[in-house]
């Protein structure tokens, strides 16, 4: 007997091995592993062996017919936690989830495509109202915070936008924080001060010999809210700025596209990442472009404050203060029992951008711009000789993916109403790229979790596993002491290389790329710099 | 392109003569740095080149293994030959030790990169090894900030600093002409090992066609490693320059110094031997002189950039570098 390509691997031939059993054997061994894993976690925190109990148990039940035995034994379980929250300390909040998973998961198959992302979204949308009211999580600790969703959407937005680069057109960009860093210093540029310069009050007086406080010289303003008065500067609306943005970072990326696109991919590859590298140090030296003494970026002292996001009185009176004036001056309306926040309009704005970018991202993936990207992924000469033109559809990849990352950029500047030079490392570019791997290139449900999953890790869910690996696991009476925030990119690696050995695909990957990295896509460069131009 | 290209290096070339002319003990002083940082970064690019010669993968963990080669050099330094200025000749014998040593040491490791990471991945798209290489080059700089601290860890400073000659106000030391005198016959020895052995005619014939190597008898897959193997020492190599001419490491530097050495390895002809080598001066030489000459210079703020600026600018106008580059597909 030969062996087929499947055969090759211990992993494969583990997973034949496995596949010939009878289905019942495989039910026995599986769950005699969950409860032999449970039994032991048991001795390390009994919350995780609970954890462990419970996800198997879902796991198992969605195997059954949905009545009456689904139904019934998933009301089994509420209702034995409802009785246990009742007489002891199991947290409320824990039987309601457990009832809207299982809800969710009785959705009938044909619905499921349009009512589960609904169902997701109306849980994130009301995230600020419950998520203080929420259980401990078994090992990852509390459930994040506001601010850090706020942070988490921003990156999934820039996940998707990457998506349209690395998992549709198949282009590996390694300089994505370019575009994030564009985004950030357009929001910085034209929302604050920046730009004020100084002049003296009396006429015709240079600064030098000015005897009075000296004052901004140029002042412009546009739409936008929270502006000191006597502040000089550029100050924009912030909205227009979004769309400016992402316009400028668009227009940035063409510029990029443009020379290099025709390079082979690893080639690609390497020139963003000069990209990358070079526009963080021309963020850092620009506060004295080589001793002009012109201040484009104020250095590695960054631009803050910028001005807050907001709607200004005449739209927040007509709309009965629904939508804020202010978002840092917001807000006194108490809904539901919770008292409604800043940071809370900030995350509901960053939704709304989400939405739309996993809208127009969705809209894009059929569209004959974005079929015409999949066949240049799969294969680039075959598309060629199809008439689709190569450069000027990677560069409208290119174009878009950088429109996203600019929008979400300049969107998480008026958060944190400032940019540094140091928040553009290479690291980002290659935390975002761990995003699209991780969740599966290509599809975006994929991006949407992989980008959650990995920016709350960044932001929360490294500290807080941090302490409970330093409190829980100990040989003896020795605890370690890891600092597990300073390893983060080590982290982000080992899920880099784990994931591409053992599913190069991603862990919700699309169908097709799925394919593509099983079948081995020869994608031989035949498109280099000697043919460029060909198809003009 | 060729009369911008022209005018381009003709406005380098007078602005390197308006600082001869102001400041000439600078000039041949910063140049010297320049070579000695020249041969550090051609033995790194040599390892790109070989890489990318076999396999067409930019090696990402390629700069961290040259990183990781600094490292074992001052740990086998103080602990296994108790290395110390003022030990004599002696310091010859033990230099020569350290130096076989963490050759040994980084090409074992880096073959077992290539084992581990890079060979089951061979028939993979090729974007996916490019991806896993950036995520082992993590991990070793992680594994280095475990292992040595987030700091610079100081190796024993050993190499004489007196005069091997002088000229006027102009001084040449001792510790940049080792390093120099180190990397020449390392490159001879690998330039006879590719050429002029077995091994060598192997590791030519799979760079240029893995299938038909394969039916000629030559095992693929020990060819690659030997590769790997070759390259990794090459990059130890230079981490004991590096770490005995600079004396201090850190776990971070690896990725920088390995973008210029690729960079390097770019500009000199990627596949292309005498071209990573040359390259390797060159970027030395230019990082050098941006970095040292008074008269209109960018200073240190702008090398990486520049750095980067070349790399695109060569990429964009001339892919194939400046000596031609050698890979299966570009002949």
């Amino acid at each position: 007997m030969t062996t087929a390509p499947h055969d090759v691997g211990i992993r494969n031939q583990l997973r034949r091995n496995w596949r010939s059993r009878p289905a019942s054997t495989r039910n026995a061994i599986a769950m005699g592993i969950v409860v032999a894993v449970a039994v032991l976690l048991f001795f390390v925190d009994h919350s995780l062996a609970y954890a462990v109990l419970l996800g198997g148990a879902v796991y198992e039940l969605a195997k059954l017919p949905l009545w009456p035995h689904r139904i019934a034994i998933m009301g089994a379980i509420v209702g034995f936690l409802a009785i246990l929250a009742l007489v002891s300390s199991t947290p409320w909040s824990l039987v309601l989830l457990l009832g809207a998973l299982f809800a969710v998961s009785s959705i009938p198959l044909p619905s499921r495509s349009w009512a589960l992302p609904l169902a997701t979204l109306v849980a994130a949308v009301m995230y600020p109202f419950y998520y203080t009211h929420l259980f401990t999580l078994p090992v990852f600790g509390a459930w994040p915070d506001v601010p850090t969703g706020v942070y988490m959407l921003v990156f999934m937005m820039m996940a998707v936008g990457l998506n349209i680069v690395v998992g549709y057109a198949g282009l590996l960009d390694l300089g994505y924080v370019a575009f994030y860093a564009t985004g950030a210093y357009t929001t910085a540029w034209f929302a604050s001060a920046q730009f004020a310069g100084q002049k003296c009050p009396t006429k015709g007086v240079s600064t030098d010999n000015c005897s009075q406080a000296l004052v901004p010289s140029h002042t412009f303003k546009l739409g936008s809210v929270g502006v000191l008065p006597g502040t000089g500067g550029l100050h924009i609306s912030i909205w227009l700025l979004l769309a400016l943005a992402g316009i400028i970072t668009a227009f940035f990326g063409i510029m990029i596209g443009l020379p290099t696109l025709r390079l082979r991919g690893d080639y690609l590859a390497i020139v963003t990442l000069g990209f990358g590298e070079i526009l963080p140090q021309i963020a850092r030296n620009g506060d004295n472009f080589f001793g002009t003494g012109f201040n484009l970026t104020n250095g590695p002292n960054g631009i803050t404050p910028l001005d807050p996001p907001g709607f200004g009185n005449r739209i927040s009176d007509l709309t009965g203060g629904v939508l804020p004036s202010n978002y840092l001056q917001c807000c006194n309306a108490n809904v539901l029992g919770h008292q409604v926040t800043s940071s809370d309009v900030f995350y509901w704005t960053a939704i709304l951008l989400l939405v739309f970018t996993v809208f127009c991202s969705f809209r894009l993936q059929y569209s004959r711009l974005g079929r015409a990207w999949i066949a240049i992924r799969e294969d680039e000469t075959a598309a060629a000789a199809m008439g689709v033109p190569l450069m000027r559809t990677k560069t409208w990849s290119y174009a878009s993916g950088a429109f996203f990352g600019g929008v979400a950029g300049a969107f998480y500047a008026a958060f944190k109403s400032n940019t540094f030079p140091g928040d553009f490392y290479f690291n980002i570019s290659v935390f975002i790229l761990c995003m699209v791997i991780l969740g599966g290139m290509g599809n975006i449900w994929g991006v949407l979790v992989g980008a959650a999953f990995l920016s709350y890790l960044n932001v929360f869910g490294l500290g807080t596993t941090g302490q409970w690996i330093n409190t829980h696991i100990h040989i003896g009476s020795h605890h370690p002491n890891i600092d597990a925030q300073l390893y983060q990119a080590g982290i982000y690696g080992v899920i880099i290389v784990v994931v591409m050995l053992f599913r190069p695909e991603g862990l919700l990957p699309s169908r097709r790329r799925a394919a593509e990295f099983h079948e081995g896509v020869h994608d031989a460069p035949l498109y280099d710099t000697e043919h460029a131009g060909a198809e003009a | 392109v060729g009369v911008l290209g022209i005018i381009f290096v003709l406005v380098i070339v007078l602005w390197l003569g308006v600082n001869l002319v102001k400041t000439p003990s600078d000039f041949f002083e910063v140049t010297a740095i320049g070579i000695t940082n020249g041969s550090v970064y051609a033995l790194v690019a040599l390892g790109y080149t070989l890489v990318y010669g076999i396999l067409e993968l930019i090696n990402f963990a390629h700069g961290d293994v040259f990183m990781l080669g600094g490292m074992f050099t001052i740990t086998y330094a103080n602990h296994f030959f108790g290395l110390h200025s003022g030990q004599g000749a002696l310091i010859v014998l033990w230099v020569f030790c350290t130096l076989v040593l963490v050759m040994l040491t980084c090409g074992a490791l880096n073959a077992m990169i290539e084992f581990v990471a890079y060979r089951p991945l061979r028939n993979a798209p090729r974007l996916a090894p490019l991806i896993t290489a950036i995520g082992v080059s993590f991990i070793i700089e992680n594994v280095a900030l475990a292992v040595w601290g987030p700091e610079y860890v100081i190796a024993p400073d050993v190499l004489p600093r007196s005069d091997v000659f002088r000229i006027g106000t102009f001084d040449y030391q001792w510790n940049k002409l080792i390093a120099v005198i180190i990397t020449v016959p390392v490159l001879l020895a690998l330039v006879y090992l590719v050429q002029h052995t077995r091994q060598g005619k192997a590791m030519r014939a799979t760079a240029q066609d893995k299938d038909a190597s394969a039916m000629m008898g030559i095992n693929v897959n020990r060819t690659i490693s030997f590769t790997f193997l070759i390259a990794g020492s090459l990059a130890g190599a230079a981490g004991v320059i590096y770490a005995l001419y600079f004396t201090s490491v850190k776990f971070d530097q690896g990725f920088q110094i390995g973008l210029i050495a690729f960079t390097a390895a770019v500009f000199g002809g990627i596949g292309n031997l005498p071209g990573a080598v040359l390259g390797g001066v060159l970027i030395g030489l230019l990082q050098g002189w941006n970095e040292g000459l008074n008269w209109h210079s960018p200073g240190s703020d702008w090398t990486q950039s520049i750095v980067f600026g070349i790399l695109i600018l060569i990429l964009v106008f001339r892919p194939s570098g400046l000596l031609g580059e050698q890979t299966p597909e570009g002949g």
